[in-house]
């Protein structure tokens, strides 16, 4: 019943602790966007934490790419700044004393000063945010600064993209914007992307399929109709 | 009127706050995000100066950097002369007295940082000495320039520690408020009274700078 995976893909199967809350994270996934999707506090964020390795499982395994980031068995713990990953929070989390343009170029892994500089125009122009590109975070507007924390994230030539309900703060007109505009991103880098999501609307727009997330168990792969469906079903 | 009290003055606080900066902030930085043992015991021991009376604190760095003391052998050894009773030795006494003030201003200042900015930050490829220096201590800014500027003003006002290690030499060790005090002993009021008011005013001025750079600081 799983949808086909395609593409570089997405290896987890962890047990987490944090306090009295049990994760369980199983799923397998190709390219193209993958939903997490499930009430707050069912542990989306947490799976995403694990994959950028803001947080460490007690065990199991996590592969991306066939790239190995984490085996407990194998005592292999890849620290985050070496994991080649691309976030955005729900918060955008630019640093303040910093331009947009050198926020983004912060990411950029390679080369010298001016290559960082060029990489990072090269993103800004890609979420059309190069025109307020000299301003620091205080003078954009919630939307403006997402979309340069989405240029920061995908300017480390990524290999995984995780987002985590990044335009839950914004106004709809806005959010449907960025919606289609990582739509598009995501389809023409194709780096494997994990979106994190408590809206159905988010689902139907950009879901190629859905991993659902129940009380700490992020195990069940679905497509995007029967995620509705079972929204429907318990909601 | 002689002034080298106030050169000399100026000079010493300087440069034991680029002393007590250096060592604050670094100690600051592992204090609030390093975990390791003992760490109560450090910052209890770094923050002595400021519960120790002056003269005590001054005793036990006399001990410490003194004739027979490794320290004072060792800086005898390569110098050529005593460390104790030199205007190097008056820095000394003013970057202790002055360092935790810098220590726990930078540390509280630090402590305050989000940690979701470094968490962005990480995964986007920054970690160790850089994640410092581009996200942690700027972000902490604010605090550390308060640190440092009241450590300054510590290290321009130290009497007690001075004393003790670098004597009362004028033209050599003789601070301005040593100066005063050494005024007030030889009742020539109308200089200590001079000098008095010159330092006050070196004080406000500095304290206006810092409150300019605070502000312009994010």
């Amino acid at each position: 019943m799983s949808p086909a995976a395609a593409g570089p893909g997405i290896e987890v199967d962890v047990h987490a602790e944090v306090g009295a809350f049990h994760l369980d994270a199983r799923f397998e996934v190709g390219g193209g966007t993958t939903v997490l999707f499930g009430p707050s506090g069912a542990g989306k964020t947490r799976t995403l934490r694990l994959l950028a390795g803001l947080d460490t499982p007690v065990r199991g395994r996590i592969a991306v790419g066939g790239r190995v980031l984490y085996d407990h068995a194998a005592e292999l713990v890849v620290p985050a700044h070496e994991r080649h990953v691309g976030m955005v929070f729900q918060q955008p989390l630019l640093l303040p004393h910093r331009t947009a343009r050198a926020n983004v170029a912060l990411a950029v892994r390679d080369g010298d000063r001016h290559t960082r500089r060029e990489v990072a125009e090269h993103w800004l122009r890609r979420v059309e945010a190069v025109g307020f590109a000299d301003r620091r975070p205080a003078a954009l507007s919630g939307g403006q600064q997402q979309r340069v924390a989405l240029a920061r994230a995908l300017a480390g030539d990524p290999a995984l993209l995780l987002l985590d309900e990044p335009f839950s703060a914004l106004d709809l007109p806005v959010r449907r914007r960025l919606r289609t505009l990582v739509r598009e991103l995501v389809e023409a880098s194709g780096v494997p992307t994990l979106f994190v999501t408590h809206d159905p609307d988010e689902v139907t727009a950009l879901a190629d399929r859905v991993v659902l997330a129940d009380h700490g168990s992020i195990t069940r792969l679905v497509t995007p109709a029967e995620a509705i469906r079972h929204l429907g079903a318990t909601g | 009127m002689d002034l080298t009290p106030l050169w000399l003055s100026l000079r010493v606080a300087t440069l034991a706050t680029v002393l007590t900066t250096v060592l604050g902030v670094a100690g600051a930085y592992a204090l609030a995000r390093a975990r390791f043992p003992g760490r109560g015991l450090v910052e209890a021991i770094a923050s002595l100066p400021i519960v120790l009376p002056p003269t005590v604190l001054g005793y036990y760095l006399l001990v410490t950097i003194g004739r027979n003391s490794p320290i004072g052998r060792a800086w005898e050894a390569v110098v050529g002369q005593p460390l104790v009773f030199t205007w190097q030795a008056a820095v000394l006494a003013a970057a202790v007295a002055s360092l935790p003030f810098c220590l726990r201003a930078a540390r509280a200042a630090i402590a305050a940082v989000d940690p979701a900015y470094e968490e962005a930050a990480r995964v986007a490829g920054v970690a160790g000495w850089r994640l410092a220096f581009t996200v942690t201590l700027p972000l902490a800014s604010r605090g550390i320039i308060a640190g440092i500027s009241l450590a300054f003003a510590r290290a321009l006002g130290d009497f007690g520690t001075t004393i003790m290690v670098a004597g009362n030499i004028p033209g050599r060790t003789q601070t301005m408020p040593i100066a005063v005090y050494d005024r007030v002993q030889a009742f020539d009021y109308a200089t200590a009274g001079t000098l008095a008011a010159v330092l006050a005013a070196v004080a406000i001025v500095v304290l206006l700078a810092v409150r300019w750079l605070e502000r312009s600081a994010l």
